[in-house]
Protein backbone atom coordinates (compact mmCIF):
# COMPACT_ATOMS: atom_id res chain seq x y z
CA UNK A 1 0.00 0.00 0.00
CA UNK A 2 1.16 3.51 -0.83
CA UNK A 3 2.85 5.30 2.07
CA UNK A 4 1.82 8.89 2.81
CA UNK A 5 3.66 11.72 4.49
CA UNK A 6 2.87 11.03 8.16
CA UNK A 7 0.20 13.17 9.77
CA UNK A 8 1.14 14.20 13.30
CA UNK A 9 -0.55 16.17 16.05
CA UNK A 10 0.61 19.76 16.13
CA UNK A 11 0.47 19.99 19.91
CA UNK A 12 3.01 17.22 20.61
CA UNK A 13 4.14 15.97 17.18
CA UNK A 14 2.86 12.49 18.09
CA UNK A 15 0.99 10.19 15.66
CA UNK A 16 -2.71 10.92 15.17
CA UNK A 17 -4.79 8.46 17.24
CA UNK A 18 -7.79 6.75 15.64
CA UNK A 19 -10.87 4.83 16.73
CA UNK A 20 -12.22 2.64 13.94
CA UNK A 21 -15.90 1.66 14.14
CA UNK A 22 -17.35 -0.86 11.70
CA UNK A 23 -19.26 -4.12 12.18
CA UNK A 24 -17.07 -5.74 9.52
CA UNK A 25 -13.74 -7.06 10.82
CA UNK A 26 -12.46 -6.90 7.26
CA UNK A 27 -13.43 -3.21 6.93
CA UNK A 28 -11.75 -2.41 10.24
CA UNK A 29 -8.55 -4.15 9.12
CA UNK A 30 -8.62 -2.39 5.80
CA UNK A 31 -9.11 1.03 7.41
CA UNK A 32 -6.44 0.28 9.99
CA UNK A 33 -3.98 -0.45 7.21
CA UNK A 34 -4.78 2.86 5.55
CA UNK A 35 -4.45 4.72 8.84
CA UNK A 36 -1.06 3.14 9.43
CA UNK A 37 0.03 4.23 5.96
CA UNK A 38 -0.81 7.79 7.08
CA UNK A 39 1.50 7.34 10.10
CA UNK A 40 -1.49 7.01 12.45
CA UNK A 41 -2.06 4.82 15.46
CA UNK A 42 -5.17 2.70 16.15
CA UNK A 43 -6.15 3.18 19.78
CA UNK A 44 -9.50 1.40 19.66
CA UNK A 45 -11.92 -0.59 17.55
CA UNK A 46 -15.65 -1.16 17.84
CA UNK A 47 -18.21 -3.22 15.95
CA UNK A 48 -21.33 -1.28 16.97
CA UNK A 49 -22.45 2.10 18.26
CA UNK A 50 -22.61 1.17 21.95
CA UNK A 51 -19.04 -0.09 21.99
CA UNK A 52 -17.94 2.97 20.02
CA UNK A 53 -19.28 5.29 22.74
CA UNK A 54 -17.45 3.35 25.45
CA UNK A 55 -14.26 3.16 23.39
CA UNK A 56 -14.34 6.89 22.70
CA UNK A 57 -14.61 7.67 26.41
CA UNK A 58 -11.76 5.28 27.18
CA UNK A 59 -9.31 6.11 24.38
CA UNK A 60 -10.13 9.79 23.59
CA UNK A 61 -8.97 9.45 19.97
CA UNK A 62 -8.12 12.38 17.71
CA UNK A 63 -10.26 10.95 14.90
CA UNK A 64 -13.14 8.47 14.75
CA UNK A 65 -13.87 6.61 11.50
CA UNK A 66 -17.51 5.57 11.86
CA UNK A 67 -19.62 3.22 9.74
CA UNK A 68 -23.38 3.90 9.53
CA UNK A 69 -25.15 0.57 9.08
CA UNK A 70 -24.32 -1.53 12.14
CA UNK A 71 -26.25 -3.86 14.44
CA UNK A 72 -27.51 -2.77 17.89
CA UNK A 73 -26.84 0.94 17.45
CA UNK A 74 -26.20 2.60 14.11
CA UNK A 75 -23.41 5.06 13.44
CA UNK A 76 -25.51 8.22 13.25
CA UNK A 77 -26.98 7.66 16.71
CA UNK A 78 -23.53 6.90 18.08
CA UNK A 79 -22.25 10.18 16.60
CA UNK A 80 -25.03 12.09 18.32
CA UNK A 81 -24.24 10.56 21.69
CA UNK A 82 -20.47 10.95 21.40
CA UNK A 83 -20.69 14.58 20.30
CA UNK A 84 -23.23 15.34 23.04
CA UNK A 85 -20.72 14.19 25.67
CA UNK A 86 -17.57 15.26 23.82
CA UNK A 87 -18.28 18.27 21.58
CA UNK A 88 -14.66 18.32 20.48
CA UNK A 89 -14.97 14.85 18.87
CA UNK A 90 -13.89 14.67 15.26
CA UNK A 91 -15.85 11.98 13.52
CA UNK A 92 -15.65 11.01 9.86
CA UNK A 93 -18.46 8.82 8.56
CA UNK A 94 -17.28 5.94 6.35
CA UNK A 95 -20.18 4.18 4.69
CA UNK A 96 -21.18 2.52 1.45
CA UNK A 97 -24.59 4.18 1.73
CA UNK A 98 -23.97 7.75 0.67
CA UNK A 99 -27.34 9.27 -0.11
CA UNK A 100 -28.04 12.82 0.80
CA UNK A 101 -30.40 12.17 3.72
CA UNK A 102 -27.82 9.99 5.43
CA UNK A 103 -25.01 12.48 4.93
CA UNK A 104 -27.15 15.34 6.13
CA UNK A 105 -28.31 13.44 9.21
CA UNK A 106 -24.73 12.53 10.13
CA UNK A 107 -23.51 16.12 9.71
CA UNK A 108 -26.46 17.47 11.68
CA UNK A 109 -25.59 15.13 14.55
CA UNK A 110 -22.03 16.41 14.61
CA UNK A 111 -19.97 14.37 12.14
CA UNK A 112 -17.27 16.45 10.46
CA UNK A 113 -17.08 14.71 7.09
CA UNK A 114 -18.29 11.78 5.03
CA UNK A 115 -16.46 9.34 2.79
CA UNK A 116 -18.13 6.66 0.71
CA UNK A 117 -16.89 3.06 0.48
CA UNK A 118 -14.93 1.70 -1.25
CA UNK A 119 -12.52 4.10 0.39
CA UNK A 120 -9.70 5.46 -1.71
CA UNK A 121 -6.64 6.06 0.51
CA UNK A 122 -5.80 9.39 -1.15
CA UNK A 123 -9.31 10.70 -0.53
CA UNK A 124 -9.36 9.58 3.10
CA UNK A 125 -5.92 11.11 3.70
CA UNK A 126 -7.07 14.50 2.42
CA UNK A 127 -10.28 14.35 4.42
CA UNK A 128 -8.46 13.52 7.64
CA UNK A 129 -5.98 16.27 7.03
CA UNK A 130 -8.84 18.68 6.44
CA UNK A 131 -10.78 17.57 9.52
CA UNK A 132 -7.77 17.81 11.77
CA UNK A 133 -7.02 21.34 10.62
CA UNK A 134 -10.66 22.28 10.58
CA UNK A 135 -10.80 23.67 14.09
CA UNK A 136 -7.18 24.67 14.28
CA UNK A 137 -6.42 22.14 16.98
CA UNK A 138 -4.01 19.67 15.59
CA UNK A 139 -2.34 18.02 12.74
CA UNK A 140 -0.09 18.93 9.98
CA UNK A 141 2.01 16.93 7.60
CA UNK A 142 5.34 16.20 9.24
CA UNK A 143 7.21 16.96 6.05
CA UNK A 144 5.69 20.42 5.91
CA UNK A 145 6.77 21.08 9.49
CA UNK A 146 10.34 20.25 8.61
CA UNK A 147 10.41 22.77 5.79
CA UNK A 148 9.19 25.62 7.99
CA UNK B 1 -38.09 -6.54 -12.39
CA UNK B 2 -37.65 -3.13 -13.94
CA UNK B 3 -34.34 -2.29 -15.56
CA UNK B 4 -34.21 1.06 -13.76
CA UNK B 5 -33.82 -0.92 -10.53
CA UNK B 6 -31.15 -3.26 -11.92
CA UNK B 7 -28.95 -0.73 -13.68
CA UNK B 8 -27.47 0.84 -10.52
CA UNK B 9 -26.36 -2.61 -9.33
CA UNK B 10 -24.51 -3.27 -12.59
CA UNK B 11 -22.65 0.04 -12.38
CA UNK B 12 -21.95 -0.39 -8.70
CA UNK B 13 -20.60 -3.95 -8.97
CA UNK B 14 -18.42 -2.94 -11.89
CA UNK B 15 -16.98 0.03 -9.97
CA UNK B 16 -16.41 -1.87 -6.72
CA UNK B 17 -14.71 -4.80 -8.46
CA UNK B 18 -12.47 -2.44 -10.41
CA UNK B 19 -11.46 -0.62 -7.23
CA UNK B 20 -11.07 -3.64 -4.96
CA UNK B 21 -9.62 -6.21 -7.36
CA UNK B 22 -7.53 -3.87 -9.50
CA UNK B 23 -8.47 -6.19 -12.35
CA UNK B 24 -10.87 -5.72 -15.27
CA UNK B 25 -14.34 -7.21 -14.84
CA UNK B 26 -16.97 -7.60 -17.53
CA UNK B 27 -20.59 -8.57 -17.36
CA UNK B 28 -21.07 -11.88 -19.16
CA UNK B 29 -24.63 -12.88 -18.37
CA UNK B 30 -27.97 -11.60 -17.12
CA UNK B 31 -30.52 -14.31 -16.34
CA UNK B 32 -33.68 -14.90 -14.36
CA UNK B 33 -33.74 -17.52 -11.62
CA UNK B 34 -37.16 -18.85 -10.74
CA UNK B 35 -36.30 -21.94 -8.76
CA UNK B 36 -34.68 -20.33 -5.76
CA UNK B 37 -31.14 -19.38 -4.87
CA UNK B 38 -28.39 -22.01 -4.99
CA UNK B 39 -25.08 -20.94 -3.52
CA UNK B 40 -22.19 -21.19 -5.99
CA UNK B 41 -19.16 -19.94 -4.02
CA UNK B 42 -18.70 -17.69 -1.01
CA UNK B 43 -21.79 -15.55 -0.51
CA UNK B 44 -23.17 -12.69 1.55
CA UNK B 45 -26.65 -11.21 1.62
CA UNK B 46 -27.87 -7.66 2.24
CA UNK B 47 -31.54 -6.89 2.80
CA UNK B 48 -33.39 -3.61 2.38
CA UNK B 49 -36.74 -2.28 3.52
CA UNK B 50 -38.82 0.68 2.41
CA UNK B 51 -40.50 1.64 -0.84
CA UNK B 52 -38.55 -1.23 -2.40
CA UNK B 53 -38.05 -4.40 -0.40
CA UNK B 54 -35.88 -7.42 -0.99
CA UNK B 55 -32.35 -8.69 -0.79
CA UNK B 56 -29.23 -8.92 -2.87
CA UNK B 57 -26.72 -11.76 -2.64
CA UNK B 58 -23.11 -11.37 -3.74
CA UNK B 59 -21.73 -14.80 -4.62
CA UNK B 60 -18.03 -15.06 -5.55
CA UNK B 61 -15.69 -17.79 -6.70
CA UNK B 62 -13.56 -18.51 -3.60
CA UNK B 63 -10.39 -17.73 -5.57
CA UNK B 64 -11.72 -14.28 -6.52
CA UNK B 65 -12.70 -13.57 -2.91
CA UNK B 66 -9.29 -14.71 -1.66
CA UNK B 67 -7.62 -12.47 -4.25
CA UNK B 68 -9.44 -9.37 -2.93
CA UNK B 69 -8.76 -10.31 0.70
CA UNK B 70 -5.07 -10.91 -0.08
CA UNK B 71 -4.72 -7.64 -1.99
CA UNK B 72 -6.26 -5.60 0.79
CA UNK B 73 -4.57 -7.34 3.68
CA UNK B 74 -1.17 -7.37 2.02
CA UNK B 75 -0.63 -11.08 2.67
CA UNK B 76 -1.38 -14.18 0.63
CA UNK B 77 -4.61 -15.76 1.90
CA UNK B 78 -6.27 -19.02 0.93
CA UNK B 79 -10.07 -19.20 0.43
CA UNK B 80 -10.25 -21.25 3.66
CA UNK B 81 -9.16 -18.30 5.83
CA UNK B 82 -11.99 -16.92 7.97
CA UNK B 83 -11.37 -13.36 6.79
CA UNK B 84 -12.27 -14.33 3.19
CA UNK B 85 -16.06 -14.78 3.70
CA UNK B 86 -15.92 -11.58 5.74
CA UNK B 87 -14.41 -9.89 2.69
CA UNK B 88 -17.35 -11.02 0.55
CA UNK B 89 -19.67 -9.56 3.18
CA UNK B 90 -17.99 -6.17 3.04
CA UNK B 91 -17.88 -6.19 -0.77
CA UNK B 92 -21.63 -6.94 -0.78
CA UNK B 93 -22.12 -4.03 1.57
CA UNK B 94 -20.22 -1.72 -0.78
CA UNK B 95 -21.96 -2.89 -3.96
CA UNK B 96 -25.43 -2.67 -2.49
CA UNK B 97 -24.73 0.54 -0.60
CA UNK B 98 -23.52 2.30 -3.74
CA UNK B 99 -26.48 1.06 -5.79
CA UNK B 100 -28.96 2.02 -3.09
CA UNK B 101 -27.39 5.47 -2.93
CA UNK B 102 -28.12 5.94 -6.63
CA UNK B 103 -31.68 4.66 -6.27
CA UNK B 104 -32.26 6.87 -3.26
CA UNK B 105 -31.04 9.90 -5.15
CA UNK B 106 -33.67 9.03 -7.79
CA UNK B 107 -36.41 9.24 -5.19
CA UNK B 108 -36.70 5.66 -3.89
CA UNK B 109 -36.64 5.66 -0.12
CA UNK B 110 -35.39 2.60 1.70
CA UNK B 111 -33.08 1.42 4.42
CA UNK B 112 -30.20 -1.04 4.08
CA UNK B 113 -29.73 -3.76 6.70
CA UNK B 114 -26.33 -5.03 7.86
CA UNK B 115 -24.78 -7.68 5.55
CA UNK B 116 -24.67 -11.34 6.57
CA UNK B 117 -22.37 -14.13 5.43
CA UNK B 118 -24.50 -16.89 3.89
CA UNK B 119 -23.58 -20.41 4.89
CA UNK B 120 -25.11 -23.44 3.17
CA UNK B 121 -27.27 -24.02 6.27
CA UNK B 122 -28.60 -20.47 6.22
CA UNK B 123 -29.54 -20.76 2.55
CA UNK B 124 -31.39 -24.00 3.32
CA UNK B 125 -33.13 -22.52 6.36
CA UNK B 126 -34.04 -19.15 4.83
CA UNK B 127 -35.32 -20.76 1.63
CA UNK B 128 -34.40 -18.01 -0.80
CA UNK B 129 -37.13 -19.07 -3.17
CA UNK B 130 -38.24 -15.76 -4.66
CA UNK B 131 -37.69 -14.96 -8.32
CA UNK B 132 -34.38 -13.24 -8.86
CA UNK B 133 -32.28 -11.55 -11.50
CA UNK B 134 -28.71 -12.82 -11.73
CA UNK B 135 -25.88 -10.66 -13.01
CA UNK B 136 -22.68 -12.57 -13.73
CA UNK B 137 -19.33 -10.81 -14.00
CA UNK B 138 -16.13 -12.45 -15.17
CA UNK B 139 -12.81 -11.43 -13.66
CA UNK B 140 -9.33 -12.90 -14.20
CA UNK B 141 -9.67 -14.56 -10.77
CA UNK B 142 -13.12 -16.10 -11.22
CA UNK B 143 -16.81 -15.37 -11.61
CA UNK B 144 -18.81 -13.02 -9.44
CA UNK B 145 -22.61 -13.28 -9.32
CA UNK B 146 -25.10 -10.76 -8.02
CA UNK B 147 -28.51 -12.26 -7.23
CA UNK B 148 -31.13 -9.54 -6.95
CA UNK B 149 -34.64 -10.09 -5.64
CA UNK B 150 -36.76 -7.05 -4.91
CA UNK B 151 -40.17 -5.56 -5.45
CA UNK B 152 -42.10 -2.40 -4.82
CA UNK B 153 -43.48 -2.42 -1.30
CA UNK B 154 -46.97 -1.27 -2.41
CA UNK B 155 -47.26 -4.27 -4.75
CA UNK B 156 -46.23 -6.67 -2.00
CA UNK B 157 -48.79 -5.21 0.41
CA UNK B 158 -51.49 -5.40 -2.27
CA UNK B 159 -50.68 -9.03 -3.07
CA UNK B 160 -50.70 -9.96 0.63
CA UNK B 161 -54.08 -8.28 1.12
CA UNK B 162 -55.47 -10.16 -1.86
CA UNK B 163 -54.31 -13.45 -0.39
CA UNK B 164 -55.87 -12.72 2.99
CA UNK B 165 -59.24 -11.72 1.43
CA UNK B 166 -59.51 -14.82 -0.69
Amino acid sequence: MKQFEPLTRKKDNQPVRYLVVDDSVFARKSLAKMVESFGGQIVGEAGDGYTAIAEYARAKPDIVLMDITMPQMEGIEAVERIVRDHPEARIVMVSSVGYQDNILAALQKGARHFVQKPVKPDALYEIIRYVLQDDGVTATVAAEEKTR
Amino acid sequence: MRMELIQPFIGSLDAVLAEMMKEPAKIVDLTMEEEGYRRKGLAASVGFRGQIEGRVILDMDPAAAAHVASYLSGEELSPAESIVPETVCELANMVIGNAVTQLNDRGFQFKVLPPEVLTAEQVEKAGFDSEATILSFETPKGTVHLNISMEYHSRRVRENSTVSVS
